[in-house]
């Protein structure tokens, strides 16, 4: 197990970029980027991450870096990643840097496409539940009962479960990861890039001005997603699902989850929710640990 | 070599003489055969090139766009739907000044469902920044889609260009053809030399954000390079005459127009009929001209104000602006200043033959134009 101070001291994400104080994104592409290293080409979909690169005509990504519409994000990288190979540069990472809305709505599409073809890149899908970048609307990965400016009285739907549809592209490898556990997805990112063929991740990412929680907290918002069980952190890797951390223990009934309240009351967007739609956040949390320990069990 | 093929397999044979690296389309009616042969040319090895089978034709131009950005030269094709499909990353691939050259098949657009030939798919995409170049035979398919990727990749152009022919009157009909050998088309059109490129040595951040200050520069360097592009597609139709001894005019292909007093103005198949309607109306001792339309971005406007000096044009539209009137029609008004007689003609696929031409020609001079075969006979 790599330790948080082994990881390399090179830096691909630059001091002085545009993220928002306490933004998590910067935090998972900042160790991404410290696993992936140098040789790395990242395109990027409309998204925060556009924004935190800073403006033309300067830059905090080292990385050669392509900017690409919100939808294609996967099928720029399968056009990069073709080239890589049509100039025998196939030693160069391609990662495809998008948010949940470019990955689990408008984007899903062109992430299938790129899966099912085979196309060796990673694609990461840094998921802060919403669409945060256009001011905080509901997205597909938006949990039940969440404030947004589209759900003002909370999202009355379940979010839906990329990774899963992910998984259904029998790809080599699936890993899902928290930024409070670097170390963890630094391991996670050497292991996709050693991989060939389609490899995805997805990172959880509390936003702080969307979640309304205050910045000082994004790393203890993520480290209690997974502590509560409300984010599980797993690879399927050769038909083998494996959970990591916190969630290895949730899942196999060794470890008791803390309170999902704990998690809920530090958010802002869940202010209003009531007894029933706590209720029904529990009884969601407990069916996809029952699904994940049926599944583990099978795989 | 002559050989007789369509044009759509001749596309085909011209793309892979090309050597793109790279090349990534979505079937699509009537564009099919051309990847269809494509994919042949790769699984067979004659063609080094990666195939890309992308999931819809918004992937086909955004994993084309990642390709030329990685440094290599990229082929596409389509048609109608599959055009407006990729609208949004046409804009985007001009923007990044990234010369990817494509085929689109001109089809019309539903509903209700029609595979047939008119124009409205591609002057839809007329402000994205391509240029844009129309046929009227299976040769000049060939002979345009070498030439696009030396004006695309030009320094002065840097901007994509889409070959545009009809559906089936072109794509699904054999014509004979003169392709020339590998090492000639080789020495015509060197390998690819990007003018930037995604490099890890030499990272760059391509398309973040721009503010207000830096913006209209980037369009203002697009139009300029539109504006340049006239002299270099000019210089190399010349070039391509010297050597390979045919020559479409550059931008605009004209037929017998220095005497005359009225000018056709048409483009791809309705453009090659208009060529038979002249010799007739020639016969009869009318004094009309033709001119073709080769090119609608960059549009000549000098070309044609020149023209309509000497003579009053008749222009027929393959397409239809709903609430104004064809796209060309407009242009062209607008280049030349005086009055014209102008045709909506062939919409989806509606047969426009040499005497429905010369039928136009006879209905401007009683002064009737509109709609044809619909408003006027």
């Amino acid at each position: 197990m790599v330790s948080i101070k082994d990881l390399p001291e090179n830096e691909y994400v630059l001091e002085g970029n545009a993220a928002c104080p306490g933004c998590p994104i910067t935090i998972a592409l900042r160790t991404m980027l410290k696993a992936l290293g140098k040789d790395t080409i990242i395109t990027v979909p409309a998204s925060c991450s556009a924004v935190i690169q800073s403006l033309y005509p300067k830059t905090s990504f080292a990385v050669p870096t392509l900017n690409i519409a919100f939808e294609a994000a996967a099928a720029s990288a399968s056009g990069i990643e073709a080239a890589l190979h049509a100039q025998g540069k196939d030693d160069i990472t391609v990662l495809a840097w998008a948010g949940d809305g470019g990955s689990y709505d408008i984007g899903l599409q062109a992430l299938s496409g790129a899966l099912e073809r085979g196309t060796n890149f990673i694609y990461v899908c840094y998921n802060n539940q919403m669409y945060s970048n256009t001011g905080v609307q509901r997205s597909g990965a938006t949990p039940y009962g969440a404030w947004t400016t589209t759900t003002w009285t909370g999202k009355k739907e379940k979010q839906k479960n990329l990774a899963e549809i992910v998984m259904a592209h029998d790809i080599p490898y699936v890993a899902t990861a928290s930024i409070a556990y670097p170390t963890d997805l630094y391991r996670k990112a050497k292991k996709a890039k050693e991989i060939k063929g389609p490899k995805y991740m997805e990172i959880i990412a509390p936003c702080p001005p969307g979640w309304r929680f205050d910045m000082s907290k994004t790393v203890e918002m993520a480290r209690l997603a997974v502590e509560t069980g409300a984010w599980l952190m797993y690879e399927f890797e050769n038909g083998k699902l494996t959970f990591n951390g916190p969630s290895k223990g949730i899942i196999d009934g060794s470890r008791e989850p803390k309170p999902v309240e704990d998690w809920l009351r530090m958010q802002g967007r869940f202010k209003n929710i009531t007894d029933d739609d706590l209720k029904e956040i529990k009884k969601e949390l407990k069916e996809r640990w029952e699904f994940y320990r049926k599944k583990s069990q099978l795989f | 070599m002559k050989i007789i093929d369509t044009a759509n397999n001749i596309a085909a044979l011209a793309a892979k003489m090309a050597r793109p690296k790279v090349i990534s389309a979505y079937p699509i009616t009537p564009q099919t055969t051309i990847v269809e042969k494509l994919a042949q040319y790769v699984e067979s090895g004659e063609l080094k090139s990666e195939f890309i089978r992308v999931e819809s034709e918004h992937s086909a131009m955004a994993s084309c766009i990642g390709a030329e950005a990685t440094g290599v030269r990229t082929f596409t094709a389509t048609s109608s739907h599959g055009l407006l499909l990729m609208h949004e990353m046409l804009h985007w691939a001009a923007l990044a000044r990234l010369p990817i050259v494509m085929v689109n098949i001109n089809r019309a657009i539903g509903p209700g469902w029609s595979i047939w030939s008119d124009c409205n798919d591609s002057i839809a995409q007329r402000d994205t920044g391509w240029l844009q170049f129309y046929c009227s035979s299976n040769q000049e398919v060939f002979d345009t889609i070498i030439q696009a990727y030396r004006v695309a990749e030009h320094k002065d152009v840097q901007l994509p260009v889409m070959i545009n022919y009809d559906g089936f009157i072109l794509s699904h009909t054999s014509m004979p053809a003169d392709i020339p050998p590998q090492e000639e088309i080789d020495s015509f059109l060197p390998p690819y030399s990007p003018e930037w490129k995604l490099d890890v040595d030499k990272p760059i951040t391509h398309g973040n954000i721009i503010g207000p200050e830096y913006y209209m520069e980037v369009r203002y360097d697009m139009q300029l390079s539109q504006m340049k592009a006239k002299n270099v597609i000019k210089d190399i139709d010349k070039e391509w005459h010297k050597t390979f001894g045919r020559s479409y005019g550059g931008l605009v292909e004209e037929y017998m127009c220095d005497d005359a007093d009225t000018v056709i103005v048409a483009s791809g198949a309705i453009g090659a009929e208009a060529h038979a309607s002249v010799d007739e109306l020639r016969k009869k001792g009318k004094k009309v001209g033709l001119a073709r339309l080769r090119v609608f971005r960059p549009f000549p406007r000098e070309e044609l104000k020149k023209i309509a000096e000497n003579s009053e044009l008749i222009v027929i539209d393959r397409n239809i602006s709903v609430g104004m009137e064809g796209a060309m029609a407009t242009e062209i008004k607008a280049a030349v200043g005086n009055d014209i007689k102008q045709f909506i003609a062939g919409l989806g696929g509606r047969d426009v033959t040499h005497k429905d031409i010369i039928r136009m020609y006879e209905l401007a001079k009683e002064n009737k134009d509109g709609w044809y075969s619909v408003e006027v006979e």
